[in-house]
Protein backbone atom coordinates (compact mmCIF):
# COMPACT_ATOMS: atom_id res chain seq x y z
CA UNK A 1 0.00 0.00 0.00
CA UNK A 2 1.14 3.44 -1.03
CA UNK A 3 0.68 6.82 0.69
CA UNK A 4 -2.32 8.23 0.86
CA UNK A 5 -4.39 5.03 1.66
CA UNK A 6 -7.09 5.26 4.38
CA UNK A 7 -8.05 2.62 6.22
CA UNK A 8 -11.99 2.66 6.96
CA UNK A 9 -13.39 -0.39 8.99
CA UNK A 10 -11.74 -3.23 10.17
CA UNK A 11 -13.09 -6.81 11.26
CA UNK A 12 -11.28 -9.83 12.78
CA UNK A 13 -11.67 -13.32 12.50
CA UNK A 14 -10.11 -15.65 14.74
CA UNK A 15 -8.21 -18.37 13.04
CA UNK A 16 -7.80 -21.69 14.96
CA UNK A 17 -10.21 -24.67 13.80
CA UNK A 18 -11.32 -25.71 10.43
CA UNK A 19 -14.74 -24.11 10.44
CA UNK A 20 -13.00 -20.92 10.98
CA UNK A 21 -11.41 -21.53 8.00
CA UNK A 22 -15.14 -21.43 6.41
CA UNK A 23 -16.03 -18.19 8.68
CA UNK A 24 -13.08 -16.38 7.51
CA UNK A 25 -13.67 -16.51 3.72
CA UNK A 26 -17.56 -16.18 3.88
CA UNK A 27 -16.92 -13.06 5.80
CA UNK A 28 -14.23 -12.06 3.60
CA UNK A 29 -16.38 -12.48 0.73
CA UNK A 30 -19.37 -10.93 2.16
CA UNK A 31 -16.99 -7.38 2.94
CA UNK A 32 -16.28 -7.86 -0.44
CA UNK A 33 -19.48 -7.38 -1.77
CA UNK A 34 -20.99 -5.06 0.54
CA UNK A 35 -18.08 -2.99 -0.68
CA UNK A 36 -19.07 -3.26 -4.08
CA UNK A 37 -16.58 -6.18 -5.57
CA UNK A 38 -18.02 -8.29 -8.48
CA UNK A 39 -19.16 -11.86 -7.54
CA UNK A 40 -15.82 -12.83 -9.32
CA UNK A 41 -13.83 -10.62 -7.59
CA UNK A 42 -15.39 -11.28 -4.13
CA UNK A 43 -14.75 -14.98 -5.37
CA UNK A 44 -11.31 -14.40 -5.78
CA UNK A 45 -10.54 -12.77 -2.40
CA UNK A 46 -12.44 -15.54 -0.71
CA UNK A 47 -10.37 -18.41 -2.05
CA UNK A 48 -7.29 -16.29 -1.15
CA UNK A 49 -8.86 -16.16 2.34
CA UNK A 50 -9.28 -19.84 2.84
CA UNK A 51 -5.44 -20.56 1.47
CA UNK A 52 -4.25 -17.90 3.78
CA UNK A 53 -6.57 -19.62 7.01
CA UNK A 54 -5.83 -22.56 6.28
CA UNK A 55 -1.98 -22.30 6.28
CA UNK A 56 -2.84 -20.59 9.87
CA UNK A 57 -4.27 -23.78 11.10
CA UNK A 58 -1.95 -25.91 9.36
CA UNK A 59 1.14 -24.57 10.63
CA UNK A 60 1.01 -21.98 13.47
CA UNK A 61 -2.28 -23.92 15.16
CA UNK A 62 -3.72 -20.61 15.44
CA UNK A 63 -3.64 -16.73 14.48
CA UNK A 64 -6.36 -14.65 12.70
CA UNK A 65 -7.54 -12.57 10.11
CA UNK A 66 -7.98 -9.08 9.43
CA UNK A 67 -10.15 -7.48 6.89
CA UNK A 68 -9.85 -4.19 6.42
CA UNK A 69 -11.76 -1.57 3.91
CA UNK A 70 -8.85 0.77 2.64
CA UNK A 71 -9.25 3.26 -0.05
CA UNK A 72 -6.35 5.52 -2.22
CA UNK A 73 -7.52 8.99 -3.53
CA UNK A 74 -11.49 7.49 -5.05
CA UNK A 75 -10.03 4.02 -5.17
CA UNK A 76 -11.63 1.65 -2.73
CA UNK A 77 -10.29 -1.78 -2.37
CA UNK A 78 -9.82 -4.50 0.56
CA UNK A 79 -6.88 -6.19 2.63
CA UNK A 80 -6.73 -9.08 3.79
CA UNK A 81 -4.13 -9.94 6.58
CA UNK A 82 -3.36 -13.02 7.73
CA UNK A 83 -1.07 -13.10 10.91
CA UNK A 84 0.00 -15.73 13.38
CA UNK A 85 2.80 -16.26 16.10
CA UNK A 86 3.59 -19.71 14.93
CA UNK A 87 7.03 -21.19 13.65
CA UNK A 88 7.72 -18.72 10.97
CA UNK A 89 8.63 -19.86 7.46
CA UNK A 90 12.74 -20.47 7.13
CA UNK A 91 13.00 -19.90 3.37
CA UNK A 92 10.27 -17.50 2.43
CA UNK A 93 11.26 -17.23 -1.50
CA UNK A 94 10.76 -20.92 -1.80
CA UNK A 95 7.53 -21.12 0.33
CA UNK A 96 6.40 -18.34 -3.09
CA UNK A 97 7.46 -20.99 -5.64
CA UNK A 98 4.71 -22.57 -7.04
CA UNK A 99 5.01 -26.54 -6.09
CA UNK A 100 7.22 -25.96 -3.03
CA UNK A 101 5.45 -27.41 0.39
CA UNK A 102 6.89 -28.92 3.73
CA UNK A 103 3.54 -30.92 4.26
CA UNK A 104 3.35 -32.84 1.02
CA UNK A 105 0.67 -30.98 -0.32
CA UNK A 106 0.76 -29.03 -3.38
CA UNK A 107 2.30 -25.95 -2.66
CA UNK A 108 -0.35 -23.88 -4.65
CA UNK A 109 -1.63 -21.84 -1.52
CA UNK A 110 0.63 -18.61 -1.05
CA UNK A 111 1.95 -18.19 -5.01
CA UNK A 112 -1.82 -18.91 -5.36
CA UNK A 113 -2.62 -16.28 -3.32
CA UNK A 114 -0.24 -14.22 -5.34
CA UNK A 115 -2.32 -14.41 -8.52
CA UNK A 116 -5.42 -14.20 -7.49
CA UNK A 117 -4.66 -10.57 -5.38
CA UNK A 118 -3.57 -7.32 -6.95
CA UNK A 119 -1.07 -6.79 -4.05
CA UNK A 120 0.76 -9.62 -2.03
CA UNK A 121 3.31 -9.22 0.78
CA UNK A 122 4.77 -11.82 3.15
CA UNK A 123 6.78 -11.34 6.43
CA UNK A 124 7.94 -14.14 8.10
CA UNK A 125 10.41 -14.54 11.30
CA UNK A 126 11.40 -17.98 12.10
CA UNK A 127 10.33 -18.42 15.72
CA UNK A 128 8.09 -15.98 15.97
CA UNK A 129 5.31 -16.19 13.01
CA UNK A 130 3.94 -14.92 9.80
CA UNK A 131 1.85 -12.03 8.18
CA UNK A 132 0.59 -12.32 4.80
CA UNK A 133 -0.96 -9.13 3.59
CA UNK A 134 -2.81 -8.92 0.40
CA UNK A 135 -5.42 -6.72 -0.96
CA UNK A 136 -7.32 -6.32 -4.19
CA UNK A 137 -8.66 -2.69 -5.76
CA UNK A 138 -11.70 -2.33 -7.14
CA UNK A 139 -11.42 -2.02 -10.32
CA UNK B 1 -19.90 5.59 0.47
CA UNK B 2 -20.11 8.63 -1.96
CA UNK B 3 -21.07 10.95 1.41
CA UNK B 4 -18.00 10.00 3.06
CA UNK B 5 -16.36 11.43 0.18
CA UNK B 6 -18.20 14.58 0.45
CA UNK B 7 -17.61 14.93 3.98
CA UNK B 8 -13.79 14.25 3.35
CA UNK B 9 -13.92 17.07 1.03
CA UNK B 10 -16.15 19.44 3.14
CA UNK B 11 -15.30 19.09 6.71
CA UNK B 12 -11.84 20.73 7.05
CA UNK B 13 -13.59 24.15 6.43
CA UNK B 14 -16.04 23.64 9.02
CA UNK B 15 -13.82 22.47 11.75
CA UNK B 16 -11.62 25.50 11.40
CA UNK B 17 -14.35 27.36 12.19
CA UNK B 18 -16.22 25.58 15.10
CA UNK B 19 -19.40 26.90 15.77
CA UNK B 20 -19.26 28.98 18.39
CA UNK B 21 -22.39 29.70 20.65
CA UNK B 22 -23.08 33.23 19.56
CA UNK B 23 -22.39 31.93 15.50
CA UNK B 24 -25.21 29.34 16.20
CA UNK B 25 -27.50 31.84 17.78
CA UNK B 26 -26.96 34.16 14.57
CA UNK B 27 -27.39 31.37 12.21
CA UNK B 28 -30.82 30.99 13.63
CA UNK B 29 -31.55 34.35 13.40
CA UNK B 30 -30.83 33.97 10.55
CA UNK B 31 -32.65 30.85 9.15
CA UNK B 32 -35.77 32.85 11.01
CA UNK B 33 -35.34 35.71 8.29
CA UNK B 34 -35.27 33.80 5.69
CA UNK B 35 -38.09 31.54 6.20
CA UNK B 36 -39.96 34.57 6.63
CA UNK B 37 -39.15 35.61 3.36
CA UNK B 38 -39.30 32.75 1.75
CA UNK B 39 -41.85 33.71 -0.91
CA UNK B 40 -40.07 36.59 -1.85
CA UNK B 41 -36.57 35.45 -2.14
CA UNK B 42 -37.32 32.39 -4.11
CA UNK B 43 -39.08 34.89 -6.24
CA UNK B 44 -35.97 36.33 -6.57
CA UNK B 45 -34.02 33.58 -7.30
CA UNK B 46 -35.88 32.00 -9.70
CA UNK B 47 -35.92 35.72 -11.72
CA UNK B 48 -31.91 35.81 -11.62
CA UNK B 49 -32.23 32.13 -13.13
CA UNK B 50 -33.92 33.13 -15.81
CA UNK B 51 -32.27 36.40 -16.05
CA UNK B 52 -29.01 34.72 -16.17
CA UNK B 53 -30.27 31.74 -19.02
CA UNK B 54 -29.61 29.21 -16.98
CA UNK B 55 -32.07 25.99 -17.06
CA UNK B 56 -33.16 26.55 -20.13
CA UNK B 57 -33.94 22.90 -20.99
CA UNK B 58 -36.63 23.27 -18.33
CA UNK B 59 -39.98 25.07 -18.35
CA UNK B 60 -41.07 27.99 -15.65
CA UNK B 61 -43.52 25.61 -13.67
CA UNK B 62 -40.68 22.86 -13.53
CA UNK B 63 -37.82 25.54 -12.70
CA UNK B 64 -40.40 26.91 -9.89
CA UNK B 65 -41.36 24.03 -8.65
CA UNK B 66 -37.02 22.80 -7.91
CA UNK B 67 -36.42 26.29 -6.96
CA UNK B 68 -39.18 25.50 -4.33
CA UNK B 69 -37.69 22.65 -3.29
CA UNK B 70 -33.78 24.03 -3.52
CA UNK B 71 -34.60 26.56 -1.19
CA UNK B 72 -36.08 24.47 1.62
CA UNK B 73 -33.32 22.10 1.76
CA UNK B 74 -30.93 24.62 1.67
CA UNK B 75 -32.51 26.48 4.38
CA UNK B 76 -32.45 23.33 6.55
CA UNK B 77 -29.17 22.16 6.11
CA UNK B 78 -28.25 25.84 6.99
CA UNK B 79 -30.44 25.46 10.40
CA UNK B 80 -29.62 22.08 11.40
CA UNK B 81 -25.84 22.17 9.62
CA UNK B 82 -25.76 18.38 8.31
CA UNK B 83 -25.88 18.03 4.71
CA UNK B 84 -27.57 14.75 4.40
CA UNK B 85 -30.97 15.43 3.53
CA UNK B 86 -29.56 18.68 0.61
CA UNK B 87 -27.14 15.60 -0.81
CA UNK B 88 -30.14 13.29 -1.33
CA UNK B 89 -32.02 16.00 -2.74
CA UNK B 90 -29.09 17.02 -5.16
CA UNK B 91 -28.85 13.61 -6.39
CA UNK B 92 -32.46 13.17 -6.98
CA UNK B 93 -32.35 16.38 -9.06
CA UNK B 94 -29.38 15.54 -11.00
CA UNK B 95 -30.97 12.12 -11.65
CA UNK B 96 -34.18 13.88 -13.29
CA UNK B 97 -32.11 16.65 -14.91
CA UNK B 98 -29.51 15.48 -16.29
CA UNK B 99 -31.54 13.23 -19.39
CA UNK B 100 -32.82 17.19 -19.88
CA UNK B 101 -29.23 18.07 -20.84
CA UNK B 102 -28.85 20.54 -18.19
CA UNK B 103 -25.07 21.16 -17.88
CA UNK B 104 -22.72 21.17 -14.74
CA UNK B 105 -21.93 24.97 -15.08
CA UNK B 106 -25.87 25.75 -14.69
CA UNK B 107 -26.13 24.13 -11.38
CA UNK B 108 -23.41 25.36 -10.02
CA UNK B 109 -24.70 28.71 -11.40
CA UNK B 110 -28.10 28.52 -9.76
CA UNK B 111 -26.45 27.46 -6.24
CA UNK B 112 -24.26 30.51 -6.25
CA UNK B 113 -27.05 32.99 -7.31
CA UNK B 114 -28.87 31.79 -4.34
CA UNK B 115 -26.24 32.04 -2.39
CA UNK B 116 -26.18 35.49 -3.93
CA UNK B 117 -29.02 36.13 -3.41
CA UNK B 118 -29.34 35.80 0.16
CA UNK B 119 -26.34 36.84 0.89
CA UNK B 120 -28.01 40.62 -0.43
CA UNK B 121 -30.99 40.19 1.75
CA UNK B 122 -28.84 39.35 4.49
CA UNK B 123 -27.38 42.76 3.60
CA UNK B 124 -29.81 44.88 3.76
CA UNK B 125 -31.30 43.67 6.33
CA UNK B 126 -27.69 44.66 8.56
CA UNK B 127 -26.41 46.84 6.48
CA UNK B 128 -27.00 49.58 9.39
CA UNK B 129 -24.86 47.54 11.89
CA UNK B 130 -21.73 46.59 10.60
CA UNK B 131 -20.37 44.35 13.15
CA UNK B 132 -23.34 42.15 13.06
CA UNK B 133 -23.24 42.36 9.57
CA UNK B 134 -19.86 41.24 9.41
CA UNK B 135 -20.68 38.53 11.99
CA UNK B 136 -23.99 37.41 10.10
CA UNK B 137 -21.58 36.42 7.01
CA UNK B 138 -18.94 35.19 8.53
CA UNK B 139 -21.61 32.33 10.21
CA UNK B 140 -23.23 32.63 6.90
CA UNK B 141 -20.26 32.23 4.76
CA UNK B 142 -18.92 28.93 5.26
CA UNK B 143 -22.19 27.25 5.64
CA UNK B 144 -23.11 28.60 2.40
CA UNK B 145 -20.21 27.22 0.39
CA UNK B 146 -20.20 23.94 2.45
CA UNK B 147 -23.81 23.85 0.46
CA UNK B 148 -22.70 25.19 -2.87
CA UNK B 149 -19.54 22.38 -2.78
CA UNK B 150 -22.57 19.58 -1.63
CA UNK B 151 -24.70 20.07 -4.64
CA UNK B 152 -22.07 20.55 -7.05
CA UNK B 153 -20.16 17.13 -5.93
CA UNK B 154 -23.71 15.50 -6.08
CA UNK B 155 -24.60 16.70 -9.61
CA UNK B 156 -21.03 15.83 -10.50
CA UNK B 157 -21.03 12.49 -9.36
CA UNK B 158 -24.28 11.61 -10.65
CA UNK B 159 -23.34 12.40 -14.22
CA UNK B 160 -20.00 10.53 -13.95
CA UNK B 161 -22.41 7.85 -13.10
CA UNK B 162 -24.46 8.10 -15.49
CA UNK B 163 -21.79 8.37 -18.00
CA UNK B 164 -20.07 5.12 -16.54
CA UNK B 165 -23.55 3.16 -17.14
CA UNK B 166 -23.81 4.63 -20.77
CA UNK B 167 -20.19 3.13 -21.81
CA UNK B 168 -20.84 -0.53 -20.06
CA UNK B 169 -24.23 -0.29 -22.27
CA UNK B 170 -22.31 0.35 -25.16
CA UNK B 171 -19.19 -2.03 -24.26
CA UNK B 172 -22.29 -4.83 -23.58
CA UNK B 173 -23.32 -4.43 -26.96
CA UNK B 174 -19.83 -4.68 -28.38
CA UNK B 175 -19.11 -7.68 -27.20
CA UNK B 176 -21.96 -9.98 -27.94
CA UNK B 177 -21.66 -13.74 -27.20
CA UNK B 178 -23.42 -15.27 -30.00
CA UNK B 179 -25.29 -18.89 -29.94
CA UNK B 180 -24.99 -20.23 -33.57
CA UNK B 181 -26.39 -23.81 -33.28
CA UNK B 182 -27.59 -25.84 -30.27
CA UNK B 183 -24.75 -25.85 -27.54
CA UNK B 184 -22.22 -23.85 -29.75
CA UNK B 185 -21.35 -20.56 -28.83
CA UNK B 186 -19.21 -17.73 -30.62
CA UNK B 187 -17.25 -14.75 -28.73
CA UNK B 188 -15.64 -12.89 -31.38
CA UNK B 189 -13.48 -10.66 -29.87
CA UNK B 190 -13.02 -7.44 -31.77
CA UNK B 191 -10.98 -4.26 -31.31
CA UNK B 192 -8.76 -2.88 -28.38
CA UNK B 193 -8.72 -5.54 -25.53
CA UNK B 194 -8.29 -3.94 -22.39
CA UNK B 195 -7.80 -5.50 -19.19
CA UNK B 196 -11.05 -4.06 -17.86
CA UNK B 197 -13.05 -5.55 -21.54
CA UNK B 198 -11.36 -9.17 -21.01
CA UNK B 199 -12.47 -9.56 -17.65
CA UNK B 200 -16.04 -8.12 -19.20
CA UNK B 201 -15.74 -10.98 -21.98
CA UNK B 202 -14.82 -13.92 -19.56
CA UNK B 203 -17.68 -13.15 -17.47
CA UNK B 204 -20.21 -12.93 -20.46
CA UNK B 205 -18.61 -15.91 -21.77
CA UNK B 206 -18.57 -18.13 -18.65
CA UNK B 207 -21.86 -17.50 -17.72
CA UNK B 208 -23.51 -17.54 -21.48
CA UNK B 209 -21.56 -21.07 -21.59
CA UNK B 210 -23.98 -22.16 -18.47
CA UNK B 211 -27.09 -20.30 -19.83
CA UNK B 212 -27.03 -21.98 -22.86
CA UNK B 213 -25.56 -24.88 -22.08
CA UNK B 214 -22.78 -24.99 -24.30
CA UNK B 215 -20.85 -27.52 -24.93
CA UNK B 216 -18.28 -25.58 -27.61
CA UNK B 217 -17.40 -22.55 -27.30
CA UNK B 218 -15.45 -20.79 -30.29
CA UNK B 219 -13.42 -17.78 -29.30
CA UNK B 220 -12.55 -15.93 -32.60
CA UNK B 221 -9.73 -13.39 -32.26
CA UNK B 222 -8.99 -12.62 -35.99
CA UNK B 223 -10.51 -8.85 -35.25
CA UNK B 224 -7.91 -8.15 -32.48
CA UNK B 225 -5.21 -6.23 -33.45
CA UNK B 226 -2.25 -7.22 -30.51
CA UNK B 227 -2.52 -8.20 -27.04
CA UNK B 228 -0.29 -7.85 -24.18
CA UNK B 229 0.85 -10.13 -22.03
CA UNK B 230 -1.79 -9.27 -19.99
CA UNK B 231 -4.59 -10.01 -21.49
CA UNK B 232 -3.01 -12.76 -23.38
CA UNK B 233 -2.68 -14.50 -20.04
CA UNK B 234 -6.25 -13.54 -19.11
CA UNK B 235 -7.32 -15.71 -22.68
CA UNK B 236 -6.02 -18.70 -21.56
CA UNK B 237 -7.30 -18.41 -18.14
CA UNK B 238 -10.55 -18.51 -19.93
CA UNK B 239 -10.12 -21.12 -21.37
CA UNK B 240 -9.10 -22.90 -19.09
CA UNK B 241 -12.30 -21.65 -16.65
CA UNK B 242 -14.57 -22.94 -19.63
CA UNK B 243 -13.46 -26.21 -19.56
CA UNK B 244 -13.48 -26.66 -15.76
CA UNK B 245 -17.51 -25.40 -17.11
CA UNK B 246 -17.16 -28.03 -18.59
CA UNK B 247 -17.14 -26.42 -22.33
CA UNK B 248 -14.46 -26.81 -25.23
CA UNK B 249 -13.00 -24.32 -26.50
CA UNK B 250 -11.63 -23.63 -30.05
CA UNK B 251 -9.61 -20.49 -30.86
CA UNK B 252 -9.37 -19.24 -33.87
CA UNK B 253 -8.50 -15.89 -36.35
CA UNK B 254 -4.91 -16.20 -34.11
CA UNK B 255 -2.66 -14.16 -35.28
CA UNK B 256 1.11 -14.61 -35.43
CA UNK B 257 2.14 -11.80 -33.62
CA UNK B 258 -0.76 -12.59 -30.59
CA UNK B 259 0.54 -16.36 -30.67
CA UNK B 260 4.15 -15.13 -30.08
CA UNK B 261 2.88 -13.02 -27.27
CA UNK B 262 0.57 -16.40 -25.96
CA UNK B 263 4.65 -18.29 -26.74
CA UNK B 264 6.42 -15.47 -24.56
CA UNK B 265 4.23 -16.01 -21.43
CA UNK B 266 4.25 -19.92 -21.73
CA UNK B 267 1.74 -20.98 -23.50
CA UNK B 268 1.69 -24.38 -24.64
CA UNK B 269 -0.14 -23.82 -27.86
CA UNK B 270 -0.15 -27.32 -28.33
CA UNK B 271 -2.18 -27.59 -25.50
CA UNK B 272 -4.79 -25.02 -26.95
CA UNK B 273 -7.53 -26.18 -29.22
CA UNK B 274 -6.63 -23.70 -31.96
CA UNK B 275 -7.83 -23.66 -35.95
CA UNK B 276 -6.80 -20.95 -38.35
CA UNK B 277 -10.21 -19.05 -38.64
CA UNK B 278 -13.97 -18.89 -38.11
CA UNK B 279 -15.46 -20.84 -40.74
CA UNK B 280 -12.87 -23.76 -39.77
CA UNK B 281 -13.61 -23.64 -36.45
CA UNK B 282 -17.05 -24.08 -36.54
CA UNK B 283 -16.64 -27.20 -38.84
CA UNK B 284 -14.50 -27.98 -35.76
CA UNK B 285 -16.68 -27.50 -33.27
CA UNK B 286 -19.93 -29.29 -35.29
CA UNK B 287 -17.63 -32.09 -35.18
CA UNK B 288 -17.35 -32.21 -31.70
CA UNK B 289 -20.71 -31.84 -30.96
CA UNK B 290 -21.58 -34.39 -33.98
CA UNK B 291 -19.30 -36.66 -32.37
CA UNK B 292 -21.08 -36.48 -28.69
CA UNK B 293 -24.38 -37.32 -30.19
CA UNK B 294 -23.28 -39.82 -32.36
CA UNK B 295 -20.18 -41.78 -31.17
CA UNK B 296 -19.63 -44.26 -34.08
CA UNK B 297 -16.23 -45.18 -33.78
CA UNK B 298 -14.31 -47.97 -35.16
CA UNK B 299 -15.44 -50.21 -32.29
CA UNK B 300 -13.57 -53.77 -31.34
CA UNK B 301 -15.84 -56.14 -31.54
CA UNK B 302 -17.87 -57.29 -27.97
CA UNK C 1 -21.59 -37.69 6.89
CA UNK C 2 -22.01 -33.83 5.46
CA UNK C 3 -22.66 -35.00 1.62
CA UNK C 4 -25.21 -37.49 0.86
CA UNK C 5 -24.22 -39.90 -1.31
CA UNK C 6 -27.00 -41.33 -3.82
CA UNK C 7 -26.66 -44.76 -5.80
CA UNK C 8 -27.98 -44.54 -9.02
CA UNK C 9 -27.42 -48.47 -11.19
CA UNK C 10 -23.61 -48.51 -11.55
CA UNK C 11 -23.09 -44.47 -10.89
CA UNK C 12 -22.72 -43.00 -7.07
CA UNK C 13 -23.67 -38.76 -7.05
CA UNK C 14 -22.18 -37.11 -4.40
CA UNK C 15 -24.62 -33.74 -4.25
CA UNK C 16 -22.88 -31.14 -1.72
CA UNK C 17 -25.18 -29.22 -0.26
CA UNK C 18 -23.24 -26.58 1.39
CA UNK C 19 -19.61 -25.33 2.33
CA UNK C 20 -17.23 -27.99 3.92
CA UNK C 21 -14.72 -28.14 6.21
CA UNK C 22 -11.87 -29.97 5.37
CA UNK C 23 -12.87 -32.95 7.56
CA UNK C 24 -16.44 -32.71 5.69
CA UNK C 25 -13.86 -33.21 2.61
CA UNK C 26 -12.18 -35.89 3.47
CA UNK C 27 -14.83 -37.94 4.81
CA UNK C 28 -16.65 -37.15 1.74
CA UNK C 29 -13.59 -38.61 0.37
CA UNK C 30 -13.36 -42.09 2.16
CA UNK C 31 -16.84 -42.82 1.36
CA UNK C 32 -16.90 -42.71 -2.09
CA UNK C 33 -14.13 -44.97 -1.86
CA UNK C 34 -15.38 -46.88 0.08
CA UNK C 35 -18.96 -47.55 -1.96
CA UNK C 36 -17.04 -47.71 -5.37
CA UNK C 37 -15.70 -50.55 -3.78
CA UNK C 38 -18.83 -51.99 -2.18
CA UNK C 39 -20.89 -51.35 -4.87
CA UNK C 40 -18.26 -52.20 -7.62
CA UNK C 41 -19.63 -48.55 -9.21
CA UNK C 42 -18.11 -47.65 -12.75
CA UNK C 43 -18.79 -43.83 -12.18
CA UNK C 44 -18.91 -41.45 -9.94
CA UNK C 45 -20.07 -37.89 -10.29
CA UNK C 46 -19.33 -35.27 -7.62
CA UNK C 47 -22.03 -32.22 -8.01
CA UNK C 48 -20.44 -29.21 -6.85
CA UNK C 49 -22.83 -26.59 -7.73
CA UNK C 50 -23.36 -25.42 -4.23
CA UNK C 51 -19.46 -24.63 -3.94
CA UNK C 52 -18.65 -20.34 -4.03
CA UNK C 53 -15.26 -21.44 -3.19
CA UNK C 54 -12.57 -24.14 -4.57
CA UNK C 55 -9.32 -23.72 -2.96
CA UNK C 56 -6.25 -26.19 -3.44
CA UNK C 57 -7.71 -28.31 -0.56
CA UNK C 58 -11.00 -29.14 -1.97
CA UNK C 59 -9.27 -29.01 -5.19
CA UNK C 60 -7.07 -31.34 -4.39
CA UNK C 61 -9.29 -33.71 -2.50
CA UNK C 62 -11.76 -34.03 -5.21
CA UNK C 63 -8.74 -34.93 -7.65
CA UNK C 64 -7.72 -37.98 -4.69
CA UNK C 65 -10.98 -39.05 -4.95
CA UNK C 66 -10.75 -38.98 -9.09
CA UNK C 67 -7.48 -40.70 -9.15
CA UNK C 68 -8.08 -43.36 -6.20
CA UNK C 69 -11.28 -44.34 -7.84
CA UNK C 70 -9.97 -45.02 -11.17
CA UNK C 71 -7.43 -47.71 -9.39
CA UNK C 72 -11.07 -48.86 -8.60
CA UNK C 73 -12.41 -49.43 -11.76
CA UNK C 74 -14.57 -46.03 -11.82
CA UNK C 75 -13.98 -42.74 -13.54
CA UNK C 76 -15.12 -39.59 -11.71
CA UNK C 77 -16.64 -35.93 -13.07
CA UNK C 78 -16.99 -33.35 -11.21
CA UNK C 79 -20.07 -31.32 -12.20
CA UNK C 80 -21.76 -27.86 -11.80
CA UNK C 81 -18.26 -25.40 -11.00
CA UNK C 82 -20.03 -22.03 -11.02
CA UNK C 83 -18.61 -19.80 -13.54
CA UNK C 84 -16.58 -17.20 -10.81
CA UNK C 85 -15.36 -20.39 -8.88
CA UNK C 86 -13.86 -21.68 -12.58
CA UNK C 87 -12.11 -18.61 -13.00
CA UNK C 88 -11.31 -18.32 -9.55
CA UNK C 89 -9.43 -21.47 -10.35
CA UNK C 90 -8.24 -20.70 -13.24
CA UNK C 91 -6.89 -17.45 -11.82
CA UNK C 92 -4.95 -19.38 -9.01
CA UNK C 93 -3.52 -22.36 -11.00
CA UNK C 94 -5.72 -24.83 -9.53
CA UNK C 95 -6.43 -27.02 -12.76
CA UNK C 96 -7.96 -30.06 -12.58
CA UNK C 97 -6.03 -31.79 -14.89
CA UNK C 98 -7.30 -34.84 -15.92
CA UNK C 99 -10.67 -34.88 -14.49
CA UNK C 100 -13.30 -34.16 -16.76
CA UNK C 101 -15.53 -31.72 -15.59
CA UNK C 102 -19.46 -31.22 -17.25
CA UNK C 103 -21.65 -28.51 -16.80
CA UNK C 104 -24.20 -30.18 -14.21
CA UNK C 105 -25.77 -33.74 -13.24
CA UNK C 106 -27.47 -34.39 -16.68
CA UNK C 107 -24.56 -33.88 -18.83
CA UNK C 108 -22.48 -35.90 -16.22
CA UNK C 109 -24.71 -38.88 -16.14
CA UNK C 110 -24.52 -38.64 -20.05
CA UNK C 111 -21.02 -38.21 -20.16
CA UNK C 112 -21.01 -41.04 -18.10
CA UNK C 113 -23.56 -43.07 -20.40
CA UNK C 114 -20.99 -42.29 -23.39
CA UNK C 115 -18.08 -43.47 -22.10
CA UNK C 116 -19.34 -46.76 -20.60
CA UNK C 117 -19.77 -48.06 -24.15
CA UNK C 118 -16.82 -49.31 -25.29
CA UNK C 119 -14.32 -47.29 -27.62
CA UNK C 120 -15.56 -44.06 -26.56
CA UNK C 121 -13.95 -41.99 -24.87
CA UNK C 122 -14.39 -37.90 -24.02
N1 LIG D 1 1.49 -19.40 8.39
C1 LIG D 1 2.56 -20.20 8.17
N2 LIG D 1 3.40 -20.53 9.15
C2 LIG D 1 4.48 -21.32 8.93
N3 LIG D 1 4.78 -21.86 7.72
C3 LIG D 1 3.98 -21.57 6.68
C4 LIG D 1 2.83 -20.74 6.84
N4 LIG D 1 2.23 -20.62 5.64
C5 LIG D 1 2.97 -21.35 4.78
N5 LIG D 1 4.01 -21.93 5.39
C6 LIG D 1 5.07 -22.74 4.76
O1 LIG D 1 5.14 -22.41 3.38
C7 LIG D 1 4.95 -23.57 2.58
C8 LIG D 1 4.20 -23.19 1.35
O2 LIG D 1 2.86 -22.81 1.69
P1 LIG D 1 1.71 -22.96 0.62
O3 LIG D 1 0.44 -22.55 1.23
O4 LIG D 1 2.16 -22.29 -0.61
O5 LIG D 1 1.71 -24.52 0.30
P2 LIG D 1 1.18 -25.72 1.18
O6 LIG D 1 0.37 -25.22 2.32
O7 LIG D 1 2.34 -26.57 1.51
O8 LIG D 1 0.25 -26.50 0.16
P3 LIG D 1 -1.21 -26.08 -0.35
O9 LIG D 1 -1.49 -24.70 0.20
O10 LIG D 1 -1.14 -26.09 -1.81
O11 LIG D 1 -2.11 -27.11 0.21
C9 LIG D 1 4.25 -24.55 3.47
O12 LIG D 1 4.50 -25.88 3.10
C10 LIG D 1 4.82 -24.22 4.84
O13 LIG D 1 6.03 -24.86 5.03
MG1 LIG E 1 -1.20 -23.80 2.05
Amino acid sequence: MGEGVRVEQESKVRVETEADIVLARQQGRAIARDLGFTLGNATLIATAISELARNIVQYATRGEVILKRIENGSQKGLVVIARDEGPGINDVRRAMEDGFSTSGRLGLGLPGVRRLMDEFNIHSEVGKGTTVTASMWKS
Amino acid sequence: MVNNNLKVATQPKAAAQPVSESASALLSELVAHLRQNRTQLREEWVVRITEAELLTAMTKDEIFAEATSVYDSYVEALETGTLEALQAYARNLSERIIPRGVETDEVVGIVLLLRDVLARSLFAKYHEDFKVLGRVLDAYEPAANRIAITVAVGFVQERERVIREQQEAIRELSTPVLQVRERLLILPMIGLIDPHRARQLTEQLLHGIRANRAKVVVIDITGVAAMDANVANHLVLTVEAARLLGATVIVTGLSPEIAQTLVKIGVDLGKMNTVGDLQGGIEEAERLLGFKVFPIRETPAG
Amino acid sequence: MAVPILKQGQTLIASIQAALTDTDLLELRDALLEQVGRYRSRGVIVDVTALDVMDSFSTRTLRDVAHMTRLRGAQTIIVGIQPEVAFAMAQFGLTLEGVPTKLDLEEGLDYLAGTAKPGSDG
